[in-house]
């Protein structure tokens, strides 16, 4: 996957703005080490949990996830035990997953930052946008000379999807 | 052309009653397919614990770089998931074919117990003629 090709912060984002506004329940930023760094919710009618425990059984779900899907894969003979933690990029990771409420879109950066975007279920592929929000969160949050890593976003100007 | 993988059966409590690998490099051995498929189970769960809305009755597909899982959940809990190359078309309706075929030769079998592992030869015969048909029909497009 190219994080670093031709990324350029102005083109307009992938999908059109008008199917974002409808389409978009919420969206999680996820550090390495599980810290919730930005969470927005823009329709969401059911709460199961508390806002912390949604953060750590959503966090969890993807960890254990991908390391099924490491696992599962069915073109690499060699493959490491259920349960190692996997480092990004290595071995087969999955990109997104559908139910018939909700359909879930997942991306890992090299630096282990997880973008998960909840639409409805008949979004088309978005790894094209969430591209596009990695590119937000490095020139907004990244090269912020005030952000701290590994704490939760606080400015507003990432609030721009 | 559209290759299947593997094919799971996973009953009510999370355990796997039928694994039937087609040909990945990936074969897992006993263990791990028991353990891949008690955790496909939880997942299964969590995820709709996660839903935005009500009804979500779990995932149903899960798109990866190098494989598709596609799962059907029966009424009573039974699950049954095919791992596929990305892209492979009409894997539900191949999974609905599957679950037929396991009400008429392993639910109708009066020797077989409920929730334990699947050793009906019927059931393995029919199935890998539904699997070969499907491929069959696929290439021939």
């Amino acid at each position: 996957m190219q994080f670093f090709g031709g990324s350029e912060i102005s083109p307009s984002p992938p999908t059109p703005t008008t199917t974002t506004g409808n389409n978009a329940h919420m969206i999680y930023i996820f550090n390495r080490n599980g810290v919730c760094l930005l969470y927005r919710e823009w329709n969401r009618p059911l709460h199961t949990l508390n806002p912390q425990q949604d953060h750590k059984l959503m966090f969890g779900l993807l960890f254990s996830l991908k390391s099924l899907a490491a696992k599962m894969d069915p073109t690499s003979a060699d493959k490491g035990n259920l349960g190692v933690p996997q480092l990004p990029g290595q071995g087969c990771s999955f990109h997104s997953f559908r139910t018939n409420t909700y359909k879930l879109s997942f991306m890992e950066t090299p630096s282990g930052i997880k973008f998960i975007l909840v639409t409805n279920p008949r979004t088309s592929d978005l790894r094209e946008t969430l591209k596009y929000i990695y590119n937000l969160y490095v020139e907004y949050v990244a090269k912020n000379p005030l952000y701290t890593p590994g704490t939760p976003i606080r400015t507003a100007d990432d609030r721009s999807c | 052309m559209a290759a299947i993988y593997s094919l799971y059966i996973i009953n009510k409590s999370g355990g796997l009653i039928f694994y039937k690998d087609y040909g990945s490099k990936g074969r897992m051995d006993t263990n791990d397919s028991l353990r891949v498929a008690s955790l496909w189970h939880s997942m299964h769960a969590i995820s709709q614990q996660l839903s935005p809305t009500i009804g979500c009755s779990g995932i149903e597909l899960l798109e990866a770089d190098t494989f598709d899982l596609h799962c059907f959940q029966s009424l009573t809990g039974t699950k049954f998931f095919v791992v596929c190359e990305p892209g492979t078309q009409h894997m539900e309706a191949l999974l609905k074919v599957v679950y037929e075929l396991y009400t008429d030769y392993v639910l109708k079998n009066p020797f077989y117990e409920m929730e334990m592992p699947i050793r009906c030869e019927l059931f393995d015969i029919n199935l890998t003629q539904a699997v070969q048909k499907d491929r069959v029909a696929l290439l021939g497009r």
